[in-house]
């Protein structure tokens, strides 16, 4: 009985000559224009850097970033809570529960962000005196609550939609053999129906936060002050275009961390499924 | 103060004209952008597919920048970035020319990369769908590369495709709603200068958003009807 040949004896097949089709060349061209569009715009920011630009609105930049981080932290933290119940009326036997919660996912997942924003913040004004009575007032006149609202209820009923859906991608026969087992309905959602949905809904929700930070831009219009704010403020003091492009590459930058953090955190969590 | 029926009345007096406007002009521009993102998606989607590592890798960094940036910020990219450079452009012939960009078409050209790249995307788990004995079975009868993708692959990618599409469709409407910000006439800039001129901002946001939502069930009415006319022209298994 001969033993293998050590691997590192081992004659690797030549490389197959690939030549040079049609599709090569146009994929060597374009990668080549993406590099050299990024060339240029490195070349634009060497030659356009201004330390007095830098130093007045970097400070702003680095506080418009908190706030946007806040305001998405907040409201899907918010909407997460808020997104339990409005599941479970959406999942229950009774058809008035489970009708609100439609019309209510409807709404917000059917009409724009900023519509929705718009409404909060610019048409409750139109109840002023009613909302003054219950000393609601002070909270609705600042664009920052309206924001955290309207971002919240907005979240809410995208993460009910998650949470059903994930919910409800557990087979019937995970409940039955719970049951069978003597658990409570509680503890069966608690110990046998969420650890395998919160795998499914695992990106989803990654995909939530991403548009939850991507769709946050839009309070710049109602005067927030987030990243975009920031960036809107500075370029309409200086006309530097740069300040939009510094903006690009740091919303980049965190949704692509973000990104690959989910998609971490999803290859660890379903090792045990994988063959 | 006018009752609320005055002020959405057709004419002068109410704003229902001023809004239908901004009605066409949103469902115009959506409509302008759906044929030029899905005709780059499904582009890029052929060069993501494709076993040239370099074709991948073009069309990944594509998808990676324009779904990683904010759709209002595109916008505005696109919006001061084209108006920027036009300007140095032109400036460098006349020193005094001033160049502004149409709104309706920076709108459109933000929206369509937004749409194109998340459209790859759609096209991209599609043509996954599609076994590889497909492509073999048309080279075996004869068709040549282009011939297979247009009779034999095309078909049934559109089926697949289809529901994620419709999705995007009724993504990309809502996102019309952020060229407001660069002036341009749609629903939300209508009813918001009804809402400043009469004082009434709930109504007439309320409104918006109404007019948003029936837009929504619209589509999904057409896009049900879609979806039934192409399926039936499917093999059953």
């Amino acid at each position: 009985m001969s033993a293998l040949p050590d691997a590192a004896v081992l004659e690797l097949p030549p490389p197959v000559d690939r030549g040079w089709p049609g599709k090569r060349i146009a994929g060597h061209v374009l990668v080549g224009v993406w590099i050299l569009l990024g060339l240029a715009l490195a070349a634009y920011l060497v030659t356009a850097w201004n330390p007095e630009l830098f130093q007045r609105y970097a400070p702003t930049y680095v506080s418009g970033l908190g706030v946007t981080l806040l305001l998405v932290g907040v409201s899907t933290v918010l909407g997460a809570l808020l997104s339990i119940p409005v599941a479970a009326m959406r999942m229950s036997n009774s058809r008035v529960l489970s009708a609100i919660a439609y019309a209510y996912v409807y709404f917000f997942r059917g009409t724009p962000l900023l519509a929705q924003t718009f409404l909060i913040y610019y048409g409750l004004g139109t109840f002023r005196p009613q909302l003054e009575m219950i000393g609601l007032w002070t909270f609705f006149r600042e664009a920052w609550y309206c924001a955290v609202f309207a971002f919240t209820l907005n979240t809410a009923a995208y993460q009910a939609e998650i949470l059903r859906g994930a919910i409800e991608s557990v087979g019937r026969g995970q409940w039955e053999g719970a049951e069978s087992l003597g658990l409570t309905k509680w503890q069966t959602l608690r110990m046998v129906i969420m650890p395998q949905a919160l795998i499914v809904a695992l990106r989803p929700y990654g995909n939530e936060l991403i548009l939850m930070i991507k769709g946050s831009a839009i309070v710049a219009i109602i005067t927030v002050y987030d990243l975009m704010g920031v960036t809107r403020l500075a370029y309409s003091r200086s006309f530097d275009f740069q300040t939009y492009i510094w903006a690009a590459i740091i919303y980049l930058a965190i949704v692509e961390l973000l990104r690959n953090v989910v998609e971490l955190i999803e290859k660890r969590l379903t090792r045990h499924l994988k063959r | 103060m006018q009752s609320a029926w005055t002020l959405l009345s057709w004419g002068p007096e109410g704003w229902l004209d001023d809004i239908a406007y901004g009605v066409f002009i949103t469902v115009s521009l959506a409509a302008a952008t759906l044929p030029v993102g899905l005709a780059i998606g499904f582009v890029v989607a052929l060069a993501k597919q494709s076993d040239e590592p370099s074709l991948r890798l073009a069309g990944n960094v594509y998808t990676t920048i324009f779904r990683g940036l904010p759709e209002l910020l595109t916008l505005f990219l696109v919006y001061y970035g084209v108006q920027t450079l036009l300007q140095s452009v032109v400036r460098a012939f006349d020193p005094t020319a001033s160049v502004e960009v149409n709104s309706f078409v920076s709108g459109m050209v933000a929206l369509g990369v937004v749409f194109s790249s998340y459209s790859s995307e759609v096209f991209l788990s599609a043509f996954r769908a599609i076994p590889h004995g497909q492509y073999e079975g048309g080279y075996a009868i004869g068709l040549t590369g282009y011939q297979t993708m247009r009779l034999v692959i095309l078909p049934q990618l559109i089926r697949i495709a289809l529901p994620g599409l419709a999705n995007l469709w009724l993504i990309l409407l809502k996102d019309t709603a952020l060229v407001s910000a660069i002036g341009l006439s749609d629903i939300l800039r209508q009813s918001g200068v009804a809402a400043r001129v009469t004082r009434e901002p709930f109504l007439f946001f309320g409104v918006a958003c109404a007019i948003y939502l029936v837009l929504a069930i619209i589509s999904s009415f057409g896009i049900n009807a879609v979806e039934r006319s192409v399926s039936q022209s499917g093999v059953r298994r």
